[in-house]
């Protein structure tokens, strides 16, 4: 009992004392996670678009060769990010650029490496994400919107993407949690996340348990948080259960929002 | 002399080495509602699908008001927004509600005006008897309902020629009435419908030609009464005996 009392003394004396920067830190891994989720769910959606473009052994040979040039260079750039850990990359990225140019060229700032890399990380996982998505859509739907004349542009945005996304979305916020807890490893090209307060927190009051208790608190808020939102997104987009029985007798609209029953009287 | 809105000639296709379609040659002319009989397997929905490009023929020609379709001004969207085509499997889609699933053609496709679109999804929907149901999404429909609002959805892009590929085979016995007496409408005020069915009385009371297909081949056609009265074939008359057995 005592020792929790003690934890929360120094809980409250760190709170005092940092409050301010724990607060930004968090505010920081927040807008990184938010926007690199953001910019690389639109890199996926771009990409796993372009892989699933049709083609056959009937069309033109340059069509089929781009395409297929397409397809590889989108494997590589996924299978290279998914397989190689954020906290390499972002070394690898933030020094690939001076190191070939002669310090010529650099990052302009950590910020823009850190977005960088962590969007380009999201983009190959939304990839094969939105590719699945993608594949994962009956066929039929492909027909239906066929057979009333859409072409191959027209079914994917009136058809096929508004289901892959409204499907993708609990692969969205996976990502989305998943970033606010590992943009922590942008410490390391010096990116000052809720992560990075911690490590300077503890280097200055050595108090680096109840330091953990904070972050462990701050970080499992914005995730539940996160969380909580998505749910609600995925709610409305699924749209309301019932439906309401349109008529033309204004009269009988005193019935109001009709509950579905399994089968319904016909002429 | 009759002008034909389709011509199917010398049309086979094969998948890999399985032919499953030979020397398939027949015509579409206004007003016609032909039915496609045939055993299961017999190539009825590869030949349908083929007539909507759906498939790409190996070889043959499917003429469209004496022009190859596969030279046709807009392509294979262009020529499907003349023929339209009702699946088995109903195909709504699923994001949309009634309503908008027989609008999104013509707005998207045709590039009609939002209210002009609304107007002609609604005479349609009332013509099968969907209006009601405008806010509903397809999966809180009954088969029969959904069938109904697919007919109606491919009615509103105003289609020479409507295909129906079993259009009642996927529904329950007490559904397909409702379904079969929308086409029956249709059929009375002159829509050309090419209808592939196992229901033998639609073929028989509805349709004014029958196309028996054994085993990738028309093997006969004619008229109902040619038909169901006096089959040419053996095997015609062994696949409807097996039909009025069953
Ligand atoms: N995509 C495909 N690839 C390979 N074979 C196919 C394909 N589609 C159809 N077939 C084959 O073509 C033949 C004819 O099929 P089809 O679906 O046209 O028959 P059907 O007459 O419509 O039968 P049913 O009455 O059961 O619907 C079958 O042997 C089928 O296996
Ligand atoms: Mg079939």
């Amino acid at each position: 009992m005592e020792n929790f009392a003690k934890l929360w003394q120094d809980i409250l004396k760190l709170w005092a004392r940092n409050h301010t920067q724990y607060l930004t830190g968090a505010l920081s891994t927040i807008e990184l996670a938010v926007a690199a989720t953001f910019i690389g769910c639109l890199i996926g959606l771009v990409c796993g678009i372009l892989q699933t473009i049709p083609y056959r052994k009937d069309d033109p040979l340059p069509k089929r060769v781009v395409l297929g040039i397409v397809r590889a260079v989108i494997r590589i750039y996924v299978e290279v990010f998914r397989g190689t850990p954020m906290i390499l990359q972002a070394v690898f990225i933030f020094y690939a650029l001076p190191y070939f140019s002669n310090n010529a060229l650099r990052f302009g700032s950590v910020n823009v490496a850190a977005y960088f890399v962590v969007s380009i990380n999201t983009g190959a996982y939304m990839a094969e994400t939105v590719r699945g998505g993608i594949l994962s859509i009956d066929p039929g739907q492909t027909e239906g919107a066929m057979a009333i004349g859409m072409n191959h542009v027209k079914t994917m945005t009136n058809v096929i993407l508004p289901q892959t996304i409204k499907n993708i979305i609990p692969q969205i916020g996976n990502n989305l949690i998943i970033n606010i807890k590992d943009t922590s490893v942008m410490f390391i090209i010096g990116y000052t996340e809720l992560f990075a307060v911690h490590k300077g927190v503890v280097g200055a009051t050595y108090l680096y348990f109840p330091s953990a208790v904070v972050e462990m608190a701050m970080y499992l808020c914005m995730t539940v948080i996160c969380s909580v939102l998505l749910r609600a997104w995925e709610k409305k987009l699924a749209g309301p259960a019932n439906f309401d029985i349109a008529t033309t007798d204004t009269l009988a609209h005193t019935s109001g929002m009709t509950t579905y029953v399994e089968k319904k009287e016909d002429d | 002399m009759e002008q034909n809105i389709l011509e199917i000639r010398h049309l086979s296709k094969s998948f890999g080495s399985h032919e499953v379609l030979r020397d398939i040659d027949f015509s579409v002319s206004k007003g016609d509602v032909t039915s496609i009989i045939g055993a299961s397997g017999s190539g009825k929905s590869t030949l349908l699908r083929c007539v909507n490009l759906l498939e790409t023929p190996t070889s043959g020609d499917i003429l469209y008001h004496g022009e190859d379709i596969r030279t046709l001004k807009g392509g294979a969207p262009a020529y499907r927004t003349h023929v339209g085509m009702v699946f088995q499997s109903f195909n709504l889609f699923s994001n949309m509600s009634v309503l908008k699933n027989c609008m999104v053609g013509q707005i998207k496709v045709l590039h009609k005006k939002k209210d002009e679109a609304h107007a002609e999804a609604m005479k349609y929907l009332e013509k099968v008897g969907m209006a009601p149901y405008i806010n509903a999404k397809p999966h809180q429909l009954s088969g029969g309902q959904k069938q109904r609002v697919a007919i109606a959805r491919a009615l509103a892009m105003n289609p020479e020629v409507l295909l129906f590929d079993e259009p009642t085979s996927a529904l329950d016995p007490e559904m397909v009435g409702e379904v079969l007496a929308v086409m029956r409408t249709l059929a009375r005020e002159g829509t050309t419908m090419l209808v592939v069915t196992h229901e033998m009385a639609f073929a028989r009371d509805v349709s004014n030609r029958v196309v028996y297909m054994n085993d990738g081949v028309i093997l006969e056609q004619g008229s109902p009464d040619d038909l169901f009265n006096h089959p040419a074939h053996q095997e015609t008359k062994d696949f409807l005996s097996r039909f009025r057995s069953a």
